[in-house]
């Protein structure tokens, strides 16, 4: 099939696919219960996937990436609260993101490995430890409370909110697939691959390094924007160390530098979640646990590396064989 | 004068602070430097210690008698949990990339952490710790400009805490410096390999290391319930990362710099408590990590490791 048939063809069934389901969700064809899960699936997809390019891609541990989604819900909290429509706050909350995550990547230019996920880490607290403090701007240690939601009419919110959050975890996944396709997301895997290489090689790893967590934070901002008139309300708590880590948790399950992984886990970690209620406190024993046998068994994760894609599926059946590789 | 109390009272407080941080920060930094790894669960074993210290006292009652005993009991069984974690859960991924040893210790950490809150006997409340009354003494005292009695004080449990701490840090030398087991030690940490081939048994000596540490650290636990009476399984994951931080701060995988870095955050601590504002005091701290990482990242005591190319 020629490329761009393909491309047409991929785009007008993705949109048609929304369209239907905005429908399903708007005339409660899909009920409220699913609908509220897939949308948190999506979220945090969003914020997975940001993850994964810093992480993933660009080998660069990042244990603070819940700091930067804080920013990007706590911005569009303050901004909403004001009056601003949520399109018009989703601007300063990816901007402060990003600009949060400029300021991590300056000095983590000279850390690698494990000092700089300690120092991501240290980051990601202060952020947490700022919310607390700024009391009158975020509510402090009692959370945010009342946040307008995407639109006042709670049907039409419901709608608008799906539409709203579908298609920024739609474009979030383009523009990461393309980045990573580029030639400037090969620069950012040869930096993961072998700095001293791609130096060689004339990669300007301070650009790359600084740009792709500038990104990974907007991306992080993005996502937590998408939180505030979702939950309509905010708790420091929730973006805190052990936010951080559940974050790594979807990437080591989906796979390191595997796009689709990493959304599949995000979607099963959340209905997992939802399904094994009946475990009650049991599960927060399972997800540290299939952290560690992850690591010890399969420490490429479930993909490792590898895109789920329909057209290889289609290609193999063909007797074809082709697969999209990252990793 | 006013001023000057105060300061004083908060560096009784912070040195005190800081000693238990000091003990943690040894566990995180020998650790380090011997398997090159960050034992994220390292804070969680503290808090095993203080409960295994509360249950004792708890069954026995409080008395200075059953507290050595509770402190030794938790020193003892503590090293249990960090010689299982580091034989089935570091081991088998010693050669494996760090970052997924990395990863394993965070999920170690969190599994020890909601494991207790799971685990009937322990659940998720907050408990009260054992104290016993404890006398203050007084180091000095005057009065301010409106008549007003200023005391700068120093309490049992703060003389007791510098010292254990003081003690075990002794101990700890002696067996890394003048022992054969810490000749080895340092030989494992400065090249592994070349340890091997001289004949020393490197997994036992790492797994020594792990119950050395962890037993410091359960140490640690307890007399941190003892100043902050009140415990539950989340409590070790701050002054977990904190002791980090002072390991960090005093170079990592250097012994020395571990208590040094211990005192300095405390005092960081208790004066931004004292002075700046409660709630900031951890933001403190993490700045604190983050000025070091930028400016000496081999911290005040360590050697700067030149990277080979």
């Amino acid at each position: 099939m020629k490329t761009s048939t393909r491309f047409w063809l991929l785009a007008s069934s993705i949109l048609v696919s929304l369209a239907v389901l905005t429908f399903l969700v708007h005339y409660r064809l899909i009920d409220r219960y699913l609908s509220r899960l897939l949308m948190l699936g999506a979220i945090q997809s969003i914020i997975a996937l940001s993850l994964n390019l810093i992480t993933g891609f660009t080998g660069q541990l990042s244990l603070g990436q819940a700091g930067f989604v804080g920013i990007g819900a706590y911005t569009t909290a303050i901004f909403t609260t004001q009056g601003w429509p949520f399109p018009l706050a989703l601007i300063p909350s990816v901007g402060f993101a990003a600009l949060a995550g400029f300021l991590v990547a300056w000095p983590s230019l000279r850390l690698r490995g494990d000092y700089l996920a300690i120092m991501t880490l240290g980051f990601g607290e202060i952020i947490r430890s700022l919310i607390i403090n700024l009391g009158d701007l975020t509510g402090g240690a009692s959370g945010f409370k009342d946040i307008p939601g995407f639109h006042a009419d709670g049907d039409i919110n419901r709608s608008i909110g799906f539409l709203w959050i579908f298609l920024s975890f739609i474009l979030v996944t383009v523009l990461i697939t393309n980045l990573i396709r580029s030639s400037h997301g090969r620069a950012i895997l040869s930096v993961r691959e072998d700095e001293i290489a791609a130096r060689a090689m004339g990669v300007d790893i301070r650009r790359v390094k600084i740009g792709a967590f500038a990104l990974s934070a907007a991306l992080a901002g993005w996502g937590g924007a998408l939180q505030a008139p979702f939950l309509n309300y905010l708790a420091p708590t929730s973006y805190d160390f052990l936010k951080s880590v559940d974050i790594v948790v979807i990437l080591v399950l989906g796979g390191m530098g595997s796009i689709t992984g990493t959304i599949l886990a995000a979607f099963g970690l959340t209905l997992l979640q939802e399904w094994l209620r009946f475990l009650g406190d049991y599960r927060m024993v399972i997800y540290p646990l299939l952290m560690i046998l992850m690591m010890l068994f399969r420490p490429q994760g479930l993909m490792g590396g590898r895109e789920w894609s329909l057209w290889n599926l289609i290609a193999r059946l063909g007797g074809k064989n082709r697969e999209v590789r990252h990793g | 004068m006013t001023f000057f109390a105060q300061l004083l009272q908060q560096i009784v407080n912070g040195l005190a602070l800081g000693s238990i941080y000091a003990l943690i920060s040894l566990g995180y930094t020998m650790v380090y430097g011997i398997v090159r790894l960050i034992n994220f669960a390292h804070g969680d074993l503290l808090t095993i210690g203080a409960f295994i210290a509360y249950f004792c006292l708890v069954a026995l009652g409080i008395t200075p008698l059953t507290l050595t005993i509770a402190i030794l009991l938790a020193m003892a069984v503590t090293p249990l949990f960090g010689y299982a974690l580091e034989r089935f859960a570091y081991r088998p991924l010693r050669d494996a990339p760090r970052i997924n040893s990395l990863i394993t210790a965070i999920g170690a950490s969190i599994l020890i952490e909601n494991g207790l809150r799971v685990v009937p006997f322990i659940g998720t409340e907050f408990r009260r710790f054992p104290t016993m009354t404890t006398a203050q003494w007084i180091l000095m005292q005057s009065t301010d400009e409106f008549g007003q009695l200023i005391k700068v004080t120093i309490s049992q449990t703060q003389l007791l805490v510098f010292f254990v701490a003081a003690l075990l840090m002794g101990v700890l030398v002696l067996i890394v410096d003048r022992t054969k087991t810490g000749k080895a030690m340092r030989a494992t940490s400065f090249d592994m390999k070349a340890a091997a081939l001289m004949g020393i048994n490197v997994n036992r000596i790492v797994s020594f290391t792990f119950l050395l540490g962890s037993s410091l650290a359960a140490a640690a636990g307890v007399l941190f319930a003892l100043s902050y009476p009140q415990i539950e399984p989340y409590m070790g994951i701050m002054p977990g990362l904190k002791a980090f931080v002072a390991a960090v701060l005093g170079g990592i995988g250097s012994i020395p710099g571990a208590m040094l870095g211990g005192l300095i955050l405390g005092l960081a601590e208790t004066l931004t408590k004292g002075f700046i504002s409660s709630q900031l005091s951890d933001a403190v701290v993490f700045l604190i990590l983050i000025v070091i990482l930028m400016f000496r990242p081999s911290g005040l005591l360590g050697k700067a490791v030149k990277e080979k190319v």
